[in-house]
């Protein structure tokens, strides 16, 4: 049976990674971008919730799948080789009446069958969290709350997948869904026609044209942009939990997280965008305000804005009512929705890969599967910078490469970039970008207090080296995002030539 | 411990090439460690002019000024490792210091007396300067730039904005201009200039490129490739002014705003840093707040001219010196530098009448026709202008230090 699963966001390569445990599949995991995981699903807050902030009713599908998704991503982010932490989580009530909110969460952890969640008063609140708001009135404590490399996890997802047969099609662009008799016959594509019987729409901000495509248009996936800024890895005070506020009629909450590159981060906003605004990933001067504003609510006091390293921005793809829309139909037959996979869709996508597979692949449309004998769920990860200093010296032994540092902000060397192009190669990568080097790295390389300007060409020059490509033409992220415009004579040749003419 | 060195130069820059000689010809045991394959640093690519009047008593591009100086240093033959990396500065004891460096023959840990840190500076991107937008491809700091082009022979775009004139960005829209790029614009955040006045003539306006002074770049449009900037004008607070709001098109961006002492190793090491230079707080040794630990060049303090951070890699050398003989440098009382009326920056922070000192320092404004004074010891000088892109260079001497109780201060003032 043929298998088409529609973009290599966390969703669609965790619905991969799940069919590969089974026997008899022809999985092929297609992408528009030149790698997987460019969406949605690398820019967010990175957090892996616990499941007490949905209401059962309104949205039982978040509510049920964010709980097992926490407990699944424990699981696979040590199989992958995924950094993550789990420091749990408080949400703060900055005032006395805001306490009443943190409650209502309480009975909803209790609904949800979400463990260990309990109020905490202002002195534990600040045991639990030194740096916390010292005015706070006292917090909800979530203690599964996690962490995770988040701009990893698609690439490592897909990368393991691919390792146990799926084929991944990057630059691959679903442009039609073609249907017989009410049945899926398979996709039209860029690069041509691909056969199937089953598609899966896990397309992200664009999950609403590819179900058009196959005649299910009642819906439609707005962007609702999320800003954030990043600090330097040293800049102080950091937290150790994940923390945010109770939320309010104006914000769902603006988090304070110490990401896993290890730097403070704040963020996000939710501002709603039309719906043609899906590639709008810009940051604004209100947006980054709002959250510079919100965050001091939360914690002592905040980083000096001279030790902002970064800032940018997410767009959730936002269903109706933000509702996720997973689903297969009698007609057409062989089509399902993974569609507008909004937050907590990080947390969410390998419960939701389960689910698809177990009650809408297997349960609603009756087909049945059986697992493979073998199945490895192992993605062998190496960070040169992790490694105690033997190992480290072993490698080097093996491979020189490992001796050169290449980012000096983060320690990473030229063998973890080797290392990186090398698993792209073999996952299917046909272009090696600069940011499928970046999202490979831990910490981030190109990422740290120069944001590259030290760094960034010399990673160029090691694609172009590796790849045979000229070094102009390394992009950032594909096709348009060249590094350069040609050789440094281009221009005057140019010149020439026009004046010849 | 594989080894045992007087003094070990981190970077392979003017300054490390220039503290290493010296070291060498004082006498003592120097290694030279360079995280990039050439040593060389970052006149190897400046192919313009403008480097050594000082120190040569020549006008020679940067390529040549840094091949007088690694031709003399591999002559005397010293001993360094290029593609290798300091990691981590651990002070063992008063007297010694490890390394922990890595390089392609593995992890080594160096011991040392002294260290004399030359790392230069690294550049202010994008996202420190608060520009807002979208993060696409066609943006570079002018250090990157310079780089794609003078040493990797690529261009990185043909309608080029350029922010920031100093020295740096004025040299980049010449330099993009003579590769038949096109300069729209340079933009600068303050109401003057950054950059020398011969710079501004040779680099902007024989080749008729606008400067917009009391302006910002605030926010980067593009889909894949920048494509256009939004410029602001901006207040004397420096604040965005609403409704000023000007668009630019162009596919590229080049960030030439600002230089920051790079210290990644050294602040870990504890140093104190001096919020006004964002480098370390010296003696007149240029020895940092931890005993053995020297530093000198764009590590120290953002420099205009190379010749000064050749002199101050000598000087730290110097002071190497003086520490491995005499096992620690002698106690002596140091007085401070304290910064008076319109100096917004001042290095050494100490000095004592043991020794001469060579002070250098900025000014916070451009004035004109004013007295450079240091009251305390009743030194004063005329000068027909001071602005901040011109770094102030003077000598302080032994008997003038000597004067002074603790401090003494420096300052502008008019001259009546
Ligand atoms: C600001 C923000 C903060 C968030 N914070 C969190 C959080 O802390 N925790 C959490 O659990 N969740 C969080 N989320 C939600 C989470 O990021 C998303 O739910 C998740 O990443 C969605 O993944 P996806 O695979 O559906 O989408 P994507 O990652 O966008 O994947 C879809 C892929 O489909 C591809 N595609 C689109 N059209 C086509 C086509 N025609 N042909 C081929 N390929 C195509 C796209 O290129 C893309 O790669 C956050 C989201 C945002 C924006
Ligand atoms: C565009 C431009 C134009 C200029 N024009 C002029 C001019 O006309 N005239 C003039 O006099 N000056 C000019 N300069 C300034 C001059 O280049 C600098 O003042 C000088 O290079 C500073 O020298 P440095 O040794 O301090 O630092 P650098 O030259 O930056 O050298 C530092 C070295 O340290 C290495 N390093 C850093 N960290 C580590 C580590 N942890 N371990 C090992 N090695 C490390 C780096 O790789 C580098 O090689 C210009 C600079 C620029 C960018």
């Amino acid at each position: 049976m043929k298998v088409v699963i529609i973009g290599a966001g966390v969703v669609g390569a965790s619905i991969a990674r799940v069919l590969s445990q089974y026997e008899g599949l022809e999985i092929h995991l297609l992408e528009k971008n030149a790698d997987a995981g460019l969406g949605v699903s690398k820019a967010n807050t990175s957090i892996l919730h616990p499941g007490h902030e949905d209401e059962p009713d309104k949205y039982p599908l978040r509510a049920k799948l964010c709980i097992k998704g926490n407990r699944l991503w424990y699981q696979w982010t040590k199989e992958l080789g995924i950094p993550a932490k789990w420091p749990g989580e408080l949400m703060i009530a900055v005032e006395e009446e805001d306490m009443k909110v943190a409650e209502h969460y309480l009975e909803l952890a209790q609904r949800n069958g979400v463990p260990g969640v309990r109020l905490v008063d202002h002195d534990e609140l600040l045991k639990l969290e030194p740096n916390a708001n010292p005015n706070a009135a006292g917090a909800l404590w979530a203690p599964t709350a996690g962490l995770l490399s988040a701009t990893m996890a698609a690439p490592a997802l897909v990368e393991n997948a691919v390792e146990n047969g799926v084929r991944f099609h990057p630059e691959t662009e679903v442009t039609g869904i073609k249907i017989e008799k009410g049945e899926v016959k398979g996709v039209e594509t860029n690069r041509g026609f691909i056969e199937a019987d089953i598609v899966i729409n896990a397309a992200g901000l664009y999950s609403d044209k590819i179900s058009k495509m196959a005649g299910i248009d009642y819906f439609t996936v707005h962007p609702r942009k999320g800003e954030y800024f990043i600090f330097d890895d040293d800049a102080e005070p950091k937290v150790t939990k994940i923390v945010h506020q109770t939320p309010t009629p104006i914000t769902k909450g603006v988090y304070v997280i110490t990401e896993l590159n290890g730097g403070l981060m704040i963020g996000p906003t939710a501002q709603d965008l039309p719906e043609d605004a899906k590639e709008d990933t810009s940051t604004t001067r209100e947006g980054l305000e709002f959250v510079w504003e919100w965050a001091q609510k939360l914690i002592k006091e905040l980083p000096p804005r001279s030790m902002v390293i970064r800032t940018f921005a997410g767009l959730r793809p936002e269903p109706p009512d933000g509702r996720w829309i997973i689903d297969a139909y009698d007609d057409p037959w062989g089509f399902i929705n993974a569609a507008g996979i909004r937050s907590p869709g990080f947390t969410s996508a390998p419960a939701i890969a389960y689910y698809i597979v177990e009650e809408l692949i297997q349960g609603k449309l009756e087909i049945k599967l059986t697992r493979k004998s073998h199945w490895n769920p192992y993605r062998r990860a190496l960070f040169f910078k992790s490694l105690p200093p033997e190992k480290q010296n072993e490698l080097i032994k093996k491979n020189p490469a490992y001796g050169r540092v290449v980012c000096m902000c983060r320690g990473i060397t030229e063998g973890d970039i080797l290392d990186v192009i090398n698993r792209m190669k073999r996952m299917g990568v046909k272009t090696i970008t600069l940011d499928g080097i970046k999202m490979r790295t831990w910490p981030m390389v190109m990422a740290g207090t120069c944001q590259g300007s030290y760094c960034r060409i010399r990673i160029a020059n090691i694609i172009a080296r590796e790849t045979g490509t000229p070094l102009w033409k390394v992009t950032l992220k594909g096709k348009g995002t060249e590094y350069g415009i040609g050789d440094i004579k281009v221009l005057l040749k140019e010149g020439v030539k026009e004046n010849a003419e | 411990m594989q080894n045992e060195y007087d003094v070990v130069v981190i970077g392979g820059g003017p300054a490390g090439l220039a503290a290493a000689i010296k070291s060498k010809e004082l006498g003592l045991k120097v290694l030279l460690i360079e995280n990039r394959e050439f040593i060389g640093g970052i006149p190897i690519q400046c192919v313009h002019p403008g480097f050594g009047l000082h120190y040569f008593r020549e006008d020679l591009t940067g390529t040549e000024f840094i091949y007088r100086l690694i031709e003399k240093f591999r002559e005397m033959e010293i001993e360094h490792y290029t593609n290798a990396h300091v990691l981590e500065i651990i002070p063992h004891s008063y007297r010694h210091k490890i390394l922990k460096v890595v390089t392609e023959k593995g992890l080594l840990n160096i011991m040392t007396k002294t260290v004399i840190y030359a790392t230069g500076a690294r550049e202010r991107h994008i996202f420190e300067i608060g520009i807002t937008g979208h993060r696409v491809a066609g943006i570079y700091t002018a250090g990157e730039a310079q780089t794609m082009m003078d040493i990797y022979g690529i261009m990185p775009g043909k309608e080029i904005v350029i922010v920031g004139s100093g020295d740096v960005g004025l040299i980049m829209a010449r330099r993009f201009t003579l590769e038949g790029a096109h300069v729209k614009a340079v933009i600068e955040l303050m109401p003057y200039p950054g950059g020398l006045t011969r710079n501004i003539v040779q680099c902007l306006e024989d080749f008729g490129i606008p400067l917009y002074l009391s302006h910002a770049v605030t926010r980067v449009e593009g889909r894949k490739r920048v494509e256009k900037v939004i410029i602001t004008k901006v207040d004397e607070n420096l604040r965005p002014i609403p409704g000023t709001e000007k668009e630019l098109e162009c596919d590229t961006v080049v960030l030439a705003a600002g230089l920051v002492p790079y210290l990644k190793v050294i602040e870990k090491a504890g140093v104190i840093i001096d919020p006004a230079t964002k480098g370390p707080v010296v003696n007149s040794y240029l020895e940092t707040s931890v005993p053995g630990i020297f530093v000198a060049g764009n590590a120290l303090v953002i420099n205009d001219l190379v010749d000064y951070v050749v002199e101050q890699g000598e000087e730290a050398a110097m002071g190497a010196y003086e520490f491995v003989k005499n096992e620690g440098l002698s106690t002596v009382k140091w007085k401070k530098l304290v910064k008076g009326r319109n100096i917004r920056l001042v290095v050494p922070h100490y000095v004592s009448e043991a020794k001469d000192v060579m002070i250098y320092a900025r000014v916070a404004k451009p004035e004109e026709n004013i007295k450079l004074r240091f009251p305390e010891i009743g030194k004063e000088m005329r000068l027909p202008f001071v602005k901040p892109s011109e770094m102030i260079r003077i000598k302080l001497r032994k008997r003038d230090i000597a004067k002074a109780e603790d401090k003494i201060t420096m300052e502008v003032v008019p001259n009546e």
